[in-house]
This record gives structure tokens, C-alpha cells and sequence, in this order.
């Protein structure tokens, strides 16, 4: 027997349509660009699959823009599980910037032809690929055979791509850990997914997908024990509500400690940080290069995007407790990347682990619990977006006959082969690098100056040695690119088609622009608090 | 607001992109380049005569300045403006630059690369060089500081002698580190800044002087230490200077030149502008180590460069000698010792680069950079022998030549502060006649000796059918495929088509380059006056900011 008078109390809660019309826009034509993928014939569906995406973006980041041009103030929306502030605005603007320089180089079909995406080895064959099957261009089904039988793509990664996004989206805005949680897994499936799609190198590719899983899945059992253990000492699992409980309370803290530690690797997980890293290498190498892109780039903004709302807000009274701990993190995820890097021979797995070194940097941002921390870290995150997604993409630029030529000796002598590509690599190592008049200059001052401030000068200063560290490696590509002669047999630099150039062009412009004129990001960043 | 100084800026710069179309062409290139190393003269004699002592002498710290809004949230401005210091700087790097393209016009480059990329690498370091020196932000000094590393090691990298890459490795990392070191200090000072200003951080040097009296010594000591680092690797002071005789050595000789000539007199610069009125207390807390350093560095590099047997690495060695008197002369603390520094920083740039260039024109001849490949050179080409004597006299501060003057007012300058160490880096002099004369009397005296000579004159003797003995080896064709061995800077074969001797005395184009050193050289050298009438109220300025009074004595007149 239902009491209706219990039923008419439950009233639902009120929504901002306008705030969060960004993120509705993104899972609205995920879910449309899934029937388009089930309706449509398969000749038709990329065209319309990259149309959908882009404008699906277009339309996200106008709506962000008419928003976020108001200067609202930030809010809580839908039952307070969500917090459309200024930091999630500007998350919001990285991640849909980010996103379309991604949705381009997944849509390129001129580098790699066809595209970088398969589902199996079996329909690599079918669609023209390298092995000898019988390719009958009368068959009605056969595999993703356009008019013209050029092999086509797999287009299931577009709305992919769109889930991980939406994901992310939600992920930096949630105001409670459970909402948080849902939107971790929501990015993360699509992500393993993602990763197994390569046309090229289908073990690796697997591999790094099984181990990306895997892994991913611990990691979010511990981001959900912490918060069980947080639920248990809060009493709720709303930020504000664990910041409440925390400052002033009698319980014991080794649920809440126990807790955040649990939640941290988690979070940590995500966004590379040593320890915690030992997926990057394998995946970044092993997944298709635009995909890797995508996850280098937005990954980490989502990441660090939830780790500062986490710290900052939930456990910002508590900072004297964890902040010795992360000091660790750091220093370790700072030493492994810049050590470790040194020894890599695959410029995929070197740039993998300059991001676990570029993590501990971040985290001295995400620990200075002040504004400048807070803006730091969303400048730093934007730069280094951008300057990731450039780097991916010239990657994936430089090819040979068994499809990127990843090895670094593969690329010596590269600056008399191809100035244009070379030069634009070597201005994306000098951002990461950290060398002025880079974004990725701006960015380490940014953070290292609210470090300083925040009584943290001892880690700032180990940062520092450890970029220098870091330099080498960079540097060591430059030099083989430049000083070195190219060998004989060496690989060939892919003229681009129109999506990878303006992914390119996008990526390196704003590592420039970020460099010389960084204000009007720097504003923005600042220009508001978390809510909660 | 005055539009000079981001002209002297950016001219070099748009002369560096510009070389970029006429790659094709490097003929056209080079004219260019050159055109615009010589325009840029014009523009820093018209920045000397805009510069007014009178108005230094009353107090004003910059003139010509000028200043952009940039960073306001990093408390960051455009801000440009000269002292006496940085125009004397100015005027050198401006000097030197178009000499050394003239000297590099016929440079035999590695395969592959071309004249416009080594001029506009060129023009490039110059205009990151005239940032450095203008620079009246901290920030954007630091800017400058470490953009100038880029087209240096690409300089060094793609243009150097065999073991270029690992030099210009070296010399990139060692560099970079000492920024980034400089980087923590310079955070630290906005930070520190922060707390006492009420209007937030700021990287105004004029601010920041302001604020310097109320920030604790103990935070001074840090803040010192990083830009200290920083300025000492870049100067180069024992024990950080190992980058430099490898970096030095295997640059060409035209990026050696502004190498040891200017970039590493940012290190010294950076000492007086930065070091000493930004850190007064831990400047002279900490003056007795620096001290030591330099003492040590003006024996221990005297020393090496006595047992060198690569000329280039000598000439780095007998750098790293001179850099500890410039740094004896900043960490005395006399108006006459600073005063001493500048000129000397200036002098440095003349002699070094002339002995480098010396060196060069000897390598282009023999094919080797070798001490021991030369001998008797002064029979062959005296013109040349004497010439490089001149440059090792300057260098070993023979009176009348231009480092005598400045060597003199860093030790009388230093002498009534730091008597001991005064009279230990005297010792040095006599080191310094020791390897000069020692490396003179090797390569030029003596008969006719050493591999290179020898292999230089067998060439036009077996193609040549009249030239019987060394000395009337006229006439003579080199086969092509001998040309050059590794270090030739000019590809001898055609040097030595032009003269017709297998081991030519210096051609016209050579002299050019060398006459304005050696007229500086010698005019320096009996008249120092309007240099030190530049300088004299900067470094009274300097002297004030430390917060100490001369011992003895005042402005050298």
C-alpha cells in the first residue's frame, strides 16, 4: 500500500538548464551519436558521426560562453550534485577546447588511411587493410567500405568519445563523492575501450587496453572504499558536509585519513601521478595515437580538476594532515617521471612519463590550498592540454611503412627531412621543458609562485632540479633531430589533412599565445572560487 | 616613453626572421644580415648619444625607458630601460656582431647547413642579448636569460667542431639548471615582495629596491644564492665553469666569440645589477666565498690554460682567469673596482674575441686547432703572427693595451678591502704572461714546424710545380679534395687559391674584420675616458645601493 501523501513530498530538484546546458549538450549527442551509429549505413556514418561531434562541441561551448559571459556567481544545481562555479566553467571551456582538438585528430582519415581505428583484426582486412583477403567491392555488407573503397574507420569511437568527455564534464563539477564516483566510471569505460581500437600494433593495443582496465578497476574500488570510509566518518558524502564534519568533530580521524587516502589513489590514478602511474607508459604507447591525445590531455584536466575540488574544498581544513603525505607523492611522481623518462627510447612512453613529472608539478598547485593555487593549477592544466595534444599530433605525423615511427632513433635527422614539423616539435619540447615565451613557462611560474607563497619553497626547489632533469630528455629529441644525420631507410612525415592541421595549429598557437600574453587566461582562472 | 630601445630590441630580430626567405639564397642572406649587425650599430651609437651622463650623475637610475602593461597578475611589466652598465654592454655586442660575420662570410659550415641559418642564429643571440641588458624587470630579464640559451645551442649544435653535440648539450643543461635555480629565488623574491607591498607582488627592480631594506637577511641569503648560482655558471666561476672550455672550444668561432665576449658577461652583469642591490646584506655576507672563488678561478684557469694544447679550449681557460678578476673587482666593493669590472667586461669582449678570432684565421689555415700542428707561422705570415700577438698582449694587460687599464683599477680598486686577496690574484698576471707568450712562441716563432703548417704548404707543393721551399711557395693550386680537416673554419682551398700559398697571410677581408679590434684595442688602451665616463655614475649608483662607502679614494677620472 503506497502512502501518497509520502509520495507528493518527494519533489524533484530544481535545475539550471542554463549552467548546465554544457554538459547536457555533450551526453545528449553522445546518446544521438549512438543511434546514429545503430541507424545509419555504414558509409555514411563518419561524415555524420564528425559532424555531430563538432557541432555537438560548438554548440557546448557556445552555450558555456553565453553562461559563463554573464559572470555568474557559482552554484549548486540538481540536489547540490552538481557545483557550476567559475573553476568548473573554465574546466568546462578546457575540456571542450580539448576535446575538439581531439574529435580532429580521431577524425583524420588522411594520415593514417581509413583512419586510426579498427574493432578487430579481421575487419582491418575486410576494410583494405595490410592482409591479402578477398576484397569484393560488390558485397552489399562488407566491412565500412565507402564508394570510393577507401577502408573507413570504426565510428564507434566518436560517441566514445563523447561518453569520456560528458565523463570528465561531470567529473570536475560533482559536489558529492557519489556523483563524482559515476562520473569517473562513465569516463573511464569508454577510455579502455578506446584504447584497443588501434588499426596498427593490435597486441600492444589490446594489451594496453586489458592493462588499462584492469588497473582502473582497482582504482576505482579504492576511490569507492574511500568513500565508503568517508560516508562512514561524515555521515554524508557531500563535500561541504565532510569539510563540516572534519573541522569540528570528536570522532576518530583514521576513518576520515583512511578515507582520503583511499580516495586520493584514486583520483591520483587518473591523472598519472607517481606512483600511481604504472599504466601511462603502456597505454600512452599502446593506444592509438589520437586517442593517447585525448587521454593525455583531458584525462589529466579531469583528474586534477577533481583532486583540487577535493582537496580544496572537502579537506582544505585539514590540509596539515595530508599535506606531508603529498609532499611525497610529488617529490616521487616528480623523480620517477624525470628519472625514468631519461631512459625511454619511444616518444610515446618518454611524453608519458614527462606527464607523470608534469603530475607532480601539478600537485603542487592542487596543495596549496590559496586562490593562486587554484589558478595556477587550472592555467597549468589548460597549457598543458594544449601543448600534449600538439605533441600527440606531431607524433602521429611522422610515419613509415609499418605506421608511426615512434622509436626515437627513428626520428634523427628529422629537421633536415622536414624544418616545419621539426621546428613545431621542438617549440612543443621547449613548452614542456618549461623555457620562456613557452605557455609551459607561464604555467610552472604560476604554480611554483602559489607553492612558494604557501610555505612550500623545499618542493619548488626539487621541482625545479627535476624539470632540469626533465630538460635532458627533451632536449635529447631536439638534438637528434637537428644535430644528428637521418638514416637512410628513416621514416617519412605524413603531409596532414585539414582536421590534424588545425588540431596542430590549435595546439600550438595557444602554447604560444599562453606564452607571451597569458593575462586573459590568468584572469579567468582567478576569477572566482570553488562553491560547495 | 621612448621608442628607442625596443627598436635596438627587435631590428636584429625581424634581420634574424628575415633570413628565413632568403634561405635560398644565402649570398643575398648574408648582405642582409650583415646590413642589418651594421644598422644596429648606428642604432646603439644613437642610443650612446641619447644616454646623458648629467642626468645619471643626478640620480636618475634608467633613462630612455619604456614600459608595457603584460602580466599584471604576475606583477610582470615590458619594462626596458638603460644604465651606464648595460649601454657599455650594448654598445659591445653591437660591436662585435658584424665583425664576426664579415669573419664568417667564407666559413666552411657542416653539410647541410646554411649561411642564413648561422647569421640569423646570429642576429638572434644579439637581440635576445639586448633584452638581457635593457631588461628593468626581473621577469623579463629572466625571460631573456634563458631565451638567449636557444640560439646558442643551436649555434653550437648545428655549426660547432666534432664534438658539438656534446658541447652544446652541456652547455644547455649546466645553463638551464642555473636558471631554473635562478627561477626558485626569483618566485621567492615576488613572494617575499608580496608581503610588504601593499599592492601585491611586483618584478619591478625600482620596486623592488624599495622593499630591499625590510626583507631579513637570512631570506636574502636564499634569494642571493639562487641568482647567484645562476650568474655564476653563466659567468663562468670555478667550480661551476666546466661547460665553457667544452662549449667555448667547439662553437664556431663567430658564436664563440659573442659566447665568451658577451653571453657569459650576463653572469657579471647580472652580479652588479642584480646580485649586489637587490641582496645588499648577504652580497657582503657572502662576499668572502665569492672571494675565494674568483682567486681561485684567476690561478686554477691561469693554470690550465698554461697546459692547454687545443687553442680554443686555451683561449676558454684564459676566460675563465679573466672572469675571476671581473668578479675580484664586483665583490670588492669600491667604486674603483666596479668601475674596474665594466671596463674590463668590456675589455674582455675586445681581446677574447680578437685572440679567438686569431685563433680561427690559424684554423682555417692548417685545418687544426692543435698547438702542437703549428710552428714558425711568423715566417709564413707575419702579418698574421703579429696580429695574434697583439691580441695575447691585450690579454695578458700589457700596458697600453686596453686590459691593462681596467686589470689595474680591480686591484687598486680591490686592494685597501681585500689586501690578500688582491696580492694572490696579482700572481695571476704573471700566469697570464706565462701562457700567452708560451702559446705565441709555439705556433709563431721558431722554423718552420708542425703537421698542419707542413700539410698546408705540401699541398700547393705538389700541385704547384715552382714552389720548392716553404718560404716561396707561390703560385701553388690545392687539389679540391684536400680541403680542410675537421675544425677548418674557411675552407682553406679557397683561402689558399686567393693568396696562391698553401699557408696565406691574411687576406683583406681578414683584416677588416680585425682593424676596428685592433684601433679599440689601442685606443682603449691609452684612453678609457669616455667608457669610464658612461659607467662612473652607475657605479656610484651601485655603490649606494650596496649601502657602503669607498675605503679609500673615489671615482677613477
Amino acid at each position: 500500500m503506497i502512502n501518497l501523501a509520502q509520495v507528493e513530498q518527494v519533489t524533484a530538484p530544481p535545475i539550471d538548464w542554463g549552467a548546465m546546458a554544457p554538459l547536457l549538450v555533450v551526453l545528449g549527442a553522445a546518446c544521438a551519436a549512438v543511434l546514429v551509429e545503430a541507424f545509419l549505413p555504414r558509409h555514411q556514418r563518419w561524415p555524420v558521426q564528425v559532424g555531430l561531434s563538432v557541432a555537438a562541441l560548438g554548440i557546448a561551448g557556445l552555450a558555456l560562453g553565453l553562461y559563463a559571459g554573464g559572470e555568474p556567481a557559482g552554484i549548486t544545481t540538481i540536489g547540490d550534485a552538481l557545483a557550476v562555479d567559475r573553476p568548473t566553467l573554465f574546466l568546462w571551456g578546457t575540456l571542450l577546447a580539448l576535446g575538439l582538438g581531439s574529435v580532429l585528430l580521431i577524425a583524420d582519415r588522411s594520415v593514417e588511411p581509413g583512419g586510426a581505428f579498427v574493432a578487430s583484426a579481421a575487419s582491418r582486412a575486410a576494410a583494405g587493410g595490410s592482409a591479402a583477403v578477398a576484397y569484393d567491392p560488390t558485397d552489399p555488407d562488407r566491412s565500412y567500405g565507402s564508394p570510393d573503397q577507401v577502408p573507413t574507420m570504426q565510428t564507434e569511437v566518436f560517441p566514445f568519445t563523447l561518453f569520456a568527455l560528458g565523463g570528465m564534464m561531470t567529473f570536475v563539477a560533482a559536489n558529492d563523492l557519489l556523483t563524482m564516483f559515476i562520473a569517473l566510471e562513465v569516463l573511464s569505460l569508454p577510455l579502455y575501450l578506446m584504447c584497443g581500437l588501434a588499426r596498427r600494433r593490435r597486441l600492444l593495443s589490446q594489451e594496453a587496453a586489458v592493462k588499462y582496465f584492469l588497473l582502473g578497476a582497482f582504482a576505482s574500488a579504492f576511490f569507492l572504499y574511500g568513500l565508503a570510509l568517508i560516508y562512514g566518518y561524515a555521515g554524508s558524502v557531500r563535500l561541504t558536509d565532510i569539510a563540516n564534519a572534519s573541522a569540528g568533530s570528536a570522532r576518530s580521524d583514521t576513518l576520515l585519513f583512511a578515507g582520503l587516502a583511499l580516495l586520493v589513489v584514486g583520483l591520483m590514478f587518473k591523472g598519472s601521478v607517481g606512483p600511481f602511474h604504472t599504466w601511462t607508459p603502456d597505454v600512452y604507447q599502446g593506444a592509438p595515437t589520437p586517442v593517447t591525445a585525448f587521454m593525455g590531455a583531458c584525462t589529466k584536466v579531469a583528474a586534477f580538476g577533481a583532486i583540487l575540488r577535493v582537496l580544496q574544498v572537502a579537506f582544505g581544513a585539514t590540509r596539515w594532515e595530508w599535506r606531508g603525505v603529498l609532499w611525497a607523492v610529488a617529490i616521487v611522481s616528480m623523480v620517477i617521471g624525470a628519472v625514468i623518462g631519461l631512459t625511454q627510447t619511444d616518444i610515446k612512453r618518454m611524453v608519458a612519463y614527462s606527464s607523470v613529472a608534469h603530475a607532480g608539478f601539478l600537485l603542487i598547485g592542487a596543495m596549496a590550498v590559496t586562490p593562486q593555487g587554484v589558478s595556477g593549477t587550472l592555467f597549468y592544466l589548460l597549457a598543458y592540454g594544449f601543448t600534449t595534444l600538439a605533441v600527440f599530433g606531431v607524433i602521429s605525423l611522422v610515419r613509415n611503412a609499418d605506421g608511426e615511427a615512434t622509436h626515437l632513433s627513428q626520428w634523427a635527422g628529422l629537421g633536415k627531412r622536414s624544418p616545419l614539423t621539426a621546428g613545431i616539435m621542438t617549440f612543443l619540447l621547449l613548452a614542456l621543458a618549461g623555457i620562456p615565451l613557452t605557455s609551459g613557462f607561464t604555467a610552472k611560474f604560476a604554480i611554483f609562485a602559489a607553492g612558494i607563497a604557501d610555505g612550500m619553497a623545499p618542493l619548488v626547489v626539487i621541482a625545479l632540479v627535476a624539470s632540469a632533469v626533465a630538460a635532458f630528455f627533451y632536449l635529447r629529441v631536439i638534438v637528434l633531430m637537428y644535430f644528428s644525420e637521418p638514416a637512410a631507410d628513416g621514416p617519412t612525415v605524413t603531409v596532414p589533412g585539414a582536421f590534424t592541421t588545425a588540431a596542430i595549429t590549435l595546439g600550438v598557437l595557444l602554447t604560444l599565445l599562453l606564452g607571451i600574453a597569458p593575462s586573459l587566461a590568468l584572469d579567468w582562472a582567478s576569477g572566482g572560487g570553488f562553491v560547495g | 616613453m621612448n621608442f628607442l630601445l625596443p627598436v635596438l630590441l627587435v631590428f636584429p630580430l625581424v634581420g634574424a626572421l628575415v633570413m628565413y626567405p632568403l634561405r635560398g639564397t644565402p649570398d643575398v642572406a648574408k648582405k642582409v644580415a650583415i646590413g642589418t649587425a651594421l644598422l644596429q650599430i648606428v642604432l646603439a651609437a644613437v642610443t650612446w648619444f641619447a644616454y646623458s651622463v648629467p642626468a645619471a650623475e643626478a640620480g636618475t637610475r634608467f633613462q630612455l625607458e619604456f614600459v608595457l602593461e603584460w602580466i599584471p597578475a604576475f606583477g610582470t611589466r615590458f619594462a626596458l630601460g638603460i644604465d651606464g652598465i648595460a649601454l657599455v654592454m650594448i654598445a659591445l655586442t653591437a660591436f662585435l656582431v658584424p665583425g664576426l660575420m664579415l669573419f664568417s662570410w667564407e666559413e666552411r659550415l657542416p653539410e647541410g647547413r646554411t649561411a642564413s641559418g648561422y647569421f640569423a642564429l646570429l642576429l638572434a643571440t644579439e637581440a635576445t642579448l639586448m633584452g638581457v641588458f635593457t631588461a628593468t624587470d626581473v621577469f623579463l630579464f629572466y625571460v631573456f636569460f634563458e631565451a638567449m640559451l636557444i640560439p646558442m645551442y643551436f649555434l653550437i649544435g648545428r655549426f660547432g667542431g666534432p664534438r658539438r653535440q656534446y658541447a652544446a648539450v652541456k652547455f644547455f643543461l649546466y645553463s638551464l639548471f642555473g636558471g631554473l635555480i635562478m627561477l626558485a629565488s626569483l618566485i621567492g623574491l615576488y613572494v617575499a615582495s608580496a608581503q610588504y607591498l601593499p599592492a601585491g607582488g611586483t618584478f619591478d627592480w625600482a620596486t623592488l629596491r624599495t622593499i630591499v631594506p625590510l626583507i631579513p637577511e637570512s631570506t636574502q641569503i636564499w634569494l642571493f644564492l639562487g641568482f647567484f648560482i645562476a650568474f655564476a655558471i653563466k659567468a663562468p666561476l670555478v667550480p661551476l665553469h666546466t661547460w665553457l672550455p667544452d662549449a667555448g672550444a667547439e662553437a664556431p668561432i663567430g658564436a664563440g666569440v659573442l659566447l665568451v665576449g658577451v653571453l657569459d658577461k650576463v653572469g657579471t652583469f647580472g652580479f652588479l645589477r642584480y646580485c649586489l642591490p637587490l641582496f645588499p646584506l648577504a652580497s657582503q655576507r657572502l662576499a668572502p666565498l665569492v672571494l675565494v672563488l674568483s682567486v681561485i678561478g684567476i690561478l686554477y684557469g691561469a693554470l690550465l690554460a698554461v697546459g692547454q694544447k687545443d687553442m680554443s679550449r686555451f683561449v676558454a681557460y684564459t676566460s675563465i682567469a679573466h672572469f675571476g678578476f671581473i668578479a675580484l673587482g664586483i665583490f670588492a666593493f669600491s667604486t674603483q673596482a666596479f668601475a674596474g669590472s665594466v671596463l674590463y667586461m668590456v675589455n674582455h669582449g675586445l681581446s677574447t674575441g680578437m685572440l679567438f678570432v686569431m685563433v680561427g684565421l690559424l684554423a682555417a689555415r692548417g685545418g687544426s686547432r692543435m698547438i702542437n700542428d703549428y710552428g714558425g707561422v711568423a715566417k709564413l705570415a707575419p702579418v698574421l703572427a703579429g696580429c695574434f700577438l697583439l691580441a695575447g698582449l691585450s690579454s695578458l694587460a700589457l700596458p697600453g693595451t686596453n686590459s691593462f687599464v681596467s686589470e689595474f683599477l680591480v686591484l687598486v680598486g680591490s686592494f685597501p678591502r681585500e689586501p690578500v686577496f688582491t696580492v694572490l690574484a696579482t700572481i695571476g698576471i704573471i700566469f697570464a704572461a706565462l701562457y700567452v707568450l708560451w702559446v705565441y712562441q709555439q705556433t709563431m716563432q721558431g722554423p718552420v714546424r708542425g703537421k698542419a703548417v707542413l700539410d698546408a704548404l705540401g699541398r700547393s707543393n705538389r700541385s704547384g710545380p715552382d714552389a720548392s721551399t716553404p718560404h716561396s711557395a707561390r703560385g701553388g693550386r690545392p687539389a679540391p679534395d684536400q680541403a680542410g680537416g675537421p675544425g677548418a673554419m674557411i675552407d682553406p682551398a679557397i683561402a689558399a687559391r686567393r693568396a696562391g700559398s698553401g699557408f696565406p697571410d691574411l687576406s683583406v677581408r681578414e683584416i677588416t674584420v680585425l682593424v676596428p679590434l685592433i684601433i679599440a684595442i689601442l685606443v682603449l688602451g691609452f684612453f678609457p675616458g669616455p667608457v669610464l665616463d658612461v659607467v662612473n655614475p652607475s657605479v656610484a649608483a651601485t655603490m649606494t645601493e650596496v649601502g657602503l662607502t669607498d675605503p679609500v679614494g673615489g671615482l677613477p677620472r
